[in-house]
Formats: structure tokens, sequence, C-alpha cells
């Protein structure tokens, strides 16, 4: 492997180092499908729409096309429900060579027909995989009917896997979701009332968001996706706010509930005591003829930030001066990552995001320290030689990036579908702060070189 | 209960798959790739496979692992996936430098007619293989067959496409290894040099995906089937595939191609399939068993005997594929245990004649595979006849839960468990690993749920 090499050519315009003065700075190109023959970490159009509806724990999620894309999407995300938990079985129509000779929609019709009838979902979610795209399955006709025949909402998701990148698979499960919404009976919703937009329940974390919300005294119509319900997804149009994490994912449903039903939306993120401070004085300061929610924010707000400032200083004693590398999925949650670890004493040395916008990266570049690298896209050869060369003692990513991290003899912390317990809220941020430190401080490190043999 | 929608009633169902035992081709054209020094697997398709194949493995393996992908677009959907394959050969050997890119393809480029063995050749004809370079390729469309489908069509390219026969026999035999462990590899090789011969082992992931922590992140690890011992398999004097489905198709090829004479055998789970692998052993290479395998043999017998009264009757219920459940189906009635239910995702008629023979002393057993043999039938047999124990991948833990069944977990993928690339599944002392594990899981239960006074301290 060449050292210095270690960027794709072609990928040089989506890797920069933040230098001082910033004149020179070139824009960082990025909303670009991958160059061939990259070791990308990035995935699909299917997996962008399938990670998003998943959640919804009592709709019947079929995958229509070859085995495959059901089988490695079955029960790999821990979003947990309260209830029911038909989201965590594995359904396919495993098309076959003559499926995709003659057509799939017989297969799709019976298997919907089928599964209905067997397991009784409130709606019925059908995603349609490459193939379906190429062989001309007319799968909206096919929902229609069976909709039609059944009773319930039976929904195409059109997630064709090439056709874009994941982010494209948000927007269609955006799409679907749309349609569920503004079904249901808004009757007796208080006009203090929000939806929880991009929080998906990995490890329970949306129970903890929901109850600071009722705390303050607000109603929350629905979590979507995260414990969601079909119900509540219909009835969500009844609130009067929309509060949206994870921007990437469903910035999308919220414009369109903004347009369609005048619900207006705000950006937050749970991650960190400073966002997570911020998202709940925001969404009280848009209920501002009601003081006594801003008040009840206040006193959440100061009673965790009492029982969690004096652990997390604990951490930053030993923690202090580390430094860290993020390698995510969406660049907002770098944002608040960012936040997060200085909180803590660490700085962030690398900072990247597989699919982040133009303005993510912008603003990236403005908070982050000099020397920080940015980077769109990354693969394990630009991670590994990035982390080496800046000297980083953490990597916060996906389940791609864990097992390179370890070789190389440094921490790793989860912030994707494989994190254990909740990263979010203000409980979250301890358990953040706790998991840096178990890994970063682990004795494991001692008994093998590190960080490409220098230590 | 997870699963407390499976009826007991088992009905007909017109296509539809519930809870998978398989998944797609592609997987296991990567896995195989992996197991040649040097190696790139390469996903000709969308972005998505390729990360949901990494994502699965490294799964399995906590370990990295590298692929590339054409990364599909729609133009490429409409217009042919050429122009994307010849650009991804290009980047990759410019910049991850491997010594081979083993290409497969997806449903998507299958659907659309790309011709990997052409669009290889235009690649070499173009100069864009660099001297002392390889693209093999493999056909692997996800919607025939299943991941040991594509696993067993990689092999078949690698052999195909390295053997060369120079009119020389070399005094070494070929091992054609089945999806099997990196464990399991490590543990054919041992037997080769307790028998003193020379082996080729191919593919080869010990040392791959089981590699030590060293402190950097080695993008091609130091295991693998080197490219000289590949080229050399059309000169050895026989090859024994490890496995009817995964490994003799690859075989079958050699054969055709290098006149190489060959044997399949079961994969060496369990007593007897072990006898048989190295009575063929000893035949193909002329060497008598040493004194050191027949101990371990005798080592793994004795278990059985002093065990046997823990065995008797106990029944089971196995999932995965068809190499390995031929063998273990088998080693289960050796220790005098039912397996009464067993299914495979993974169609073919093979593994119904051989689970026929198999099965012969228990009329009554039910099994499956192909079309609708998936968990969802498995449970429902399980309903209608309770076993005391389950043995399949991580995925049989929502059956166990819900039925309150011993698990044994054997076979892919083990997302939830280390183990079983680090310890052999094959051979005497694999088996000897496999009583060990199906007497923990019995004796567990029964200390975790014995009463009082029938709580027993010798066992």
């Amino acid at each position: 492997m060449k050292e210095e090499i270690g960027i794709l050519e072609g990928r040089q315009s989506q890797v920069f180092e933040k230098k001082s003065g910033g004149t020179e700075q070139q824009d960082i190109s990025c909303e670009k499908t991958s160059l061939s023959g990259s070791v990308s970490q990035r995935a699909c159009v299917f997996c962008g729409s399938r990670v998003v509806l998943y959640p919804v724990a009592d709709a019947l999620h079929l995958v229509h096309g070859p085995i495959g894309c059901a089988a490695y999407t079955w029960d790999i995300r821990g979003a947990v429900s309260s209830g029911p938990e038909l989201h965590r079985l594995s359904f396919s129509t495993d098309l076959r060579e003559m499926d995709v000779i003659y057509g799939g929609e017989k297969k799709l019709y019976h298997s919907l027909i089928e599964l209905i009838e067997k397991y009784e979902p409130k709606a019925a979610f059908i995603y349609s995989t490459c193939i379906i795209g190429l062989i001309g399955d007319d799968i909206d006709a096919v929902c229609k009917k069976v909709s039609k025949e059944t009773g319930i909402p039976v929904l195409p998701v059109h997630s064709e896997g090439f056709k874009g990148t994941k982010k494209d698979g948000y927007k269609a499960a955006c799409t679907s979701l749309m349609k569920l919404v503004g079904t249901g009976s808004t009757e007796g919703i208080s006009p203090y009332s929000i939806n929880i937009l991009g929080e998906f329940n990995l490890a329970g974390e949306a129970w903890i968001i929901r109850e600071y919300y009722e705390e303050m005294g607000i109603e929350v119509v629905s979590t979507m996706t995260g414990d969601g319900r079909v119900d509540a997804v219909r009835r969500a149009h009844g609130a009067t706010l929309n509060v949206v994490q994870c921007s990437g994912s469903m910035t999308t449903l919220a414009k369109e509930m903004e347009e369609k039903y005048g619900i207006p939306y705000m950006r937050v993120s749970y991650f960190g005591i400073e966002d997570m401070s911020k998202s709940l004085y925001d969404v009280a300061k848009h209920f501002d003829d009601r003081p006594d929610i801003m008040e009840a924010a206040k006193k959440i707000v100061s009673r965790e930030v009492a029982k969690l400032y004096p652990e997390l200083q604990k951490f930053k004693k030993v923690l202090a001066g580390k430094k860290a590398a993020i390698y995510v999925g969406g660049a907002f949650k770098t944002f608040s990552l960012i936040k997060a670890l200085r909180s803590i004493g660490m700085s962030v040395v690398l900072a990247g995001s597989q699919t982040g916008n133009k303005d993510d990266y912008e603003r990236l570049r403005e908070m982050c320290d000099e020397g920080t690298i940015i980077v769109d896209d990354s693969n394990p050869v630009e991670l590994s030689k990035f982390v080496l060369e800046k000297e980083a003692d953490l990597l916060i990513g996906g389940v791609k990036e864990r097992p390179i991290a370890y070789k190389l003899g440094i921490g790793f912390c989860d912030h994707n579908h494989e994190r254990k317990i909740p990263l979010a809220g203000f409980i979250g941020m301890y358990n953040f702060a706790k998991e840096v430190y178990q890994s970063v401080m682990s004795p494991v490190w001692q008994f093998a070189p590190r960080k490409g043999g220098k230590i | 209960m997870l699963l407390r929608h499976t009826p007991k009633e088992v009905i007909a169902r017109e296509g539809l798959t519930i809870n998978p035992a398989k998944t797609c081709q592609p997987i296991g054209a990567m896995y195989a790739a992996l197991g040649i020094h040097g190696c790139l697997p390469h996903s000709h398709g969308s972005q998505g496979c390729c990360s949901y194949h990494r994502s699965t493995l490294t799964r399995h393996y906590k370990e990295p692992v590298m692929a590339a992908t054409s990364s599909f677009t729609e133009g490429a959907s409409v217009f042919g996936g050429q122009a994307n394959l010849l650009a991804a050969i290009e980047t990759i050997f410019s910049v991850y430098e491997p010594d081979i890119i083993a290409v497969h393809s997806t449903c998507l480029s299958e659907t659309i007619g790309d011709d990997l063995q052409q669009i290889t050749k235009k690649a070499k004809d173009d100069g864009k293989i660099p001297e002392g370079k390889y693209v093999i390729y493999a056909s692997t469309p996800s919607f025939v067959g299943s991941h040991v489908t594509g696993y067993a069509n990689m092999v078949t390219g690698i052999a195909e496409q390295f053997a060369q026969s120079t009119g020389e026999k070399k005094d070494q035999i070929n091992i054609i290894a089945g999806w099997m462990e990196p464990s399991d590899m490590r543990e054919i090789k041992k037997l080769a040099k307790e028998f003193g011969v020379k082996i080729v082992l191919f593919p080869d992931t010990s040392d791959v995906l089981d590699a030590p922590q060293t402190g950097k992140h080695e993008f091609y690890p130091k295991g693998g089937t080197t490219i000289e011992e590949l080229k050399s398999i059309g000169d050895s004097t026989a090859s024994l595939a490890l496995g009817c489905i995964s490994a003799e198709p690859a075989a079958i090829a050699l054969e055709k191609k290098c006149k190489v004479p060959f044997e399949t055998v079961d994969m060496p789970i369990g007593l007897s399939a072990t006898d048989r692998f190295i009575m063929s052993f000893s035949q193909a290479t002329g060497v008598q068993v040493p004194d050191e395998i027949t101990a371990e043999r005798g080592r793994l017998v004795d278990v059985m005997t002093d065990m046997e009264q823990y065995f008797y009757g106990k029944k089971v219920a196995l999932f995965g594929d068809p190499d390995q459940l031929i063998p273990l189906t088998e080693f289960l009635l050796d220790l005098n245990m039912k397996p009464i239910h067993i299914v495979s995702g993974t169609p073919g008629q093979r593994f119904e004649k051989r689970m026929k023979e198999v099965l012969e002393r228990i009329p009554e057993a039910n099994f499956k595979n192909g079309l609708n043999a998936d968990m969802f039938l498995l449970h429902q047999w399980m309903k209608n006849e309770p076993v005391d124990l389950l043995i399949g991948n991580t995925y049989g833990k929502y059956i166990a839960r819900d039925e309150n069944v011993p698990f044994l977990r054997f076979g892919f993928p083990i997302l939830d468990r280390i183990g079983h690339s680090y310890f052999p599944n094959i051979g005497y002392s694999g088996s000897l690993r496999l009583v060990e594990k199906i007497l923990s899981a019995f004796m567990d239960r029964q200390d975790r749920e014995a009463l009082e006074e029938k709580f027993e301290l010798v066992m």
C-alpha cells in the first residue's frame, strides 16, 4: 500500500484539513456517488429506507426481492419496542430466477395476503429492492389491490438500491410515512404537543427524551419512528410542532408536514449536555404563552446537570488532552459529538460523515480546531491513515469501523446501530463519557503494540 | 415472546419466506475470496450489497473486512455496468494495490446482463491489469441458490482461473475447503502436518479473519492461499473436496481443466465423517494415519463413552447449510441422539438424497430444504414435536428463548458469541468441542432448573 497516497484519485476534493487564515480554503465536495472501486463505508437507498421505517413495531415490513436484502437487515438495529415486535421478524418474497423472468407481482400479492391474515398488522411497508426496478413489477398496483382487500394501509417504499445514496432512501421512507400521516383522528390532542422525529429508540433513547418532554407538560403525539405505532403516525398531523433529530433522515417529512398541515419544525440534538438542554429550551420557547413549560425545562436541566456534572469531571480529569476521530453516517451528529467530547476534555482531530451536505461541512469547518481533518464518504485506508497521523486515541463510528480502531490499538465507541446503552439525554451523556473512558483507558492496550506499532 | 405469532398448524405458503435459513450468493463469494492472499473482493452491484456483506462478516468475525464495490447508479443500471467495473479495476490497482481482484456479480448486474468474463477480458486487453496481477470472477446471482452457492461459485472460479498444468506432477494434494471457519482451516493444516504431507488448502481464511492484535490495520493480512500455490493445484496428484455442495464443483472444474482426480467427502464434522476424511486423506497421500491422530480419535470416543447416558434419546432440531448439516446429523446419531427437525434454506437435491441416507434410522424425522424451508417452519415443527436441543446460527436464539430450549450456536452467522473462528468445529478435536458444548447446554439447564432436592453435585 502506498503510504503517502491513501486518498483515492478523484477524492481529493472530498477531504480537507482546516488551516489558519481560511481565505484559500477549498470547498469540500460532497453529495456525490462513491467512486467505482472504492472501499466505501456507505450503504444504499434500501438501507436508508429500512433503517428509518424499521422501528414501526406494529407494521409489517416485507422486503420484495432476493433473500439477501431481508436477511442482512433482520433485527440488526436495537430499535426497541414497548409493545408489539413484528418489526423484528424477517419477511421476504425470496425472488428466484423464474420470478425475475416472469415478474414477482403474484408472489408479492400472495405473500402479502398470507402475512396480513397471519399477523394482522396495522399497516404494511413493501420495500422495493434493486431488481424490482429492473423487472418492472408494479408494486404500487399490488399494494393498492391488497389494501382494498384487507382494509389496512399497504404502502410501497421505492427503495431500489442503485437509485442514489442512503439519503434518497430516507426520502422514500418519508414519502411512505407521509401517506399515513393525516389519516387518523386528531381529537383530544393538546395544543401543546409535538412529534419527535428522527429518533429511533436505540437502546430505549426515545423513552428518555419522551419523558423529559412529558415532564415539561407537553404531549408527545408520535415518535417517528422509535417505538413507533401506525396509529400514532396517522394522527401525527394533530401535533403543533415537529422536533427533528437526525435531520438527514426526517427533514423531508417535517417540511412536507409544514407545507400540508402548517406544522412548524425545529432541528434538535439529544447528544451532550449543551445540545440536550437546548432541545428542551427551544421547544419551551416555542410554547412561550405557557411560562410553566420553560420553568419545567429549567428544572429538568438544572436537576440533571447537577447530577451529571460532578460525574463528568471525574472522566474529564483522566481524558483531558486525548484526541478523538469521528466518522458517522450523518453530519449533524458530528456537531453534537464535538461539543460532547469537548465537555470531557477531548479534542477532535478528524470529523467525517457518509452523507453530509455543503452546509454541514461548512459548519463543521467553523466548529473544528485548526488541523482537524474533515472528510466526506471516507474509506478504511484514509481513516487508518488519518487516525495514525493525527494520533487519535478514540474512533467513533459504526460496525465496520470498530475492528479497524481496535486493530490500530485505539479506543472505540459505537454511535450507530450497535450502541448497547442509551447515548441520548443527560443520562446518555454520562453513558457516553463512561464508554469513552472505559475504552480509551482500557488495560488491554498495554499488551500489544499500538497506533501503527509506534507505541 | 418475540415469535408469539408462530402458529402450530403448518399451512402451505405461496412463495413467502419468514425468518430465512439462508442468505444470498455474493456474501459467500466475498468470504471465499478473502481466503486468497493479497486478494480484494469486489462486489459488482449497488453499494449496499458490499456494505451489508462487510458488516455481516465483521459481526461474525469481529475483524475488519475489506471489499470494494462498483457503486452502481441509475445510469449504470440502464447502460450496463461495464464502465463502472473497468473504472473500478483501475482505481483498485492504483490505490489499494492488491495482487488479485476477485469480482462477483449481484442480482442487479446479472439482471442487466453484465458479462464478467467479457468485461475482465476487456480490462486485460485495455492494459488495465498490471503485469503479474490478476482479476478473477464468479457469477453469483442472488436469485439463484444461496450464500453457499456463491461460495462454491467463487471457489470454482479460483480453481478454474488459476490452475495450470505444467505436465509435471507435484508431490502434493489439494484440499478444497467447503464453507468452514478459519479455525477449521487451521485444523486441516495441522492434521496435514501430522501426516507429514504437503497440501494446498484453498480457500484459507486463517490468519485473515482471525488476525492477531499488532497495532496495525493490515489491509491484506498474512494468511490466505498464495498465487503460487493456486497455480500449482493443476499439478497436484489429487483433490479432496470437503462438502458436496460448497467444495465439489471446484474439484470437478479442476478435474476437467487439469485432469486432477478428486474425491468428495463430507465435511469432517463428528466421528464418522472425520474417520472417512482421515481414511481418504491417508489413501490419497499413501501415508498411514499417524499415532497422534489415532490417539485424538481415541480421546473423542472415550468422552462419548463416559457421557453416553446423557445423550440417549435427546431430540434435536437443527438448521443451517447442507455441508454442515449432513455430517452433524450423522454425529448426533452416533451420539445416540435423535435429530428430528432439520431445515436448510439452500436448495438442491443432493441434500435431500444424503439426508435420507443419514436419517435411515429415524424415518419420522422432518427435513426440508429450499423454498419455504425457513426458521418459521422449523419453529412450527418444534411446536408439534418439542426438542431438547436446538442447533443453528444466532437467529435461533428467538426460538430457543420462546420455547425454552437449550441452544448450541453453530453455523453462519454467529453474531452474539465468539469462539467459532478460534476453536475448530471439525476433526476429532472439533468434534470433542461439540460434545462438550452439547453436554454443557444440557447440564447448565439441569443445574438452572432442577428442584433443590434433585440438584446434583456430581454429573
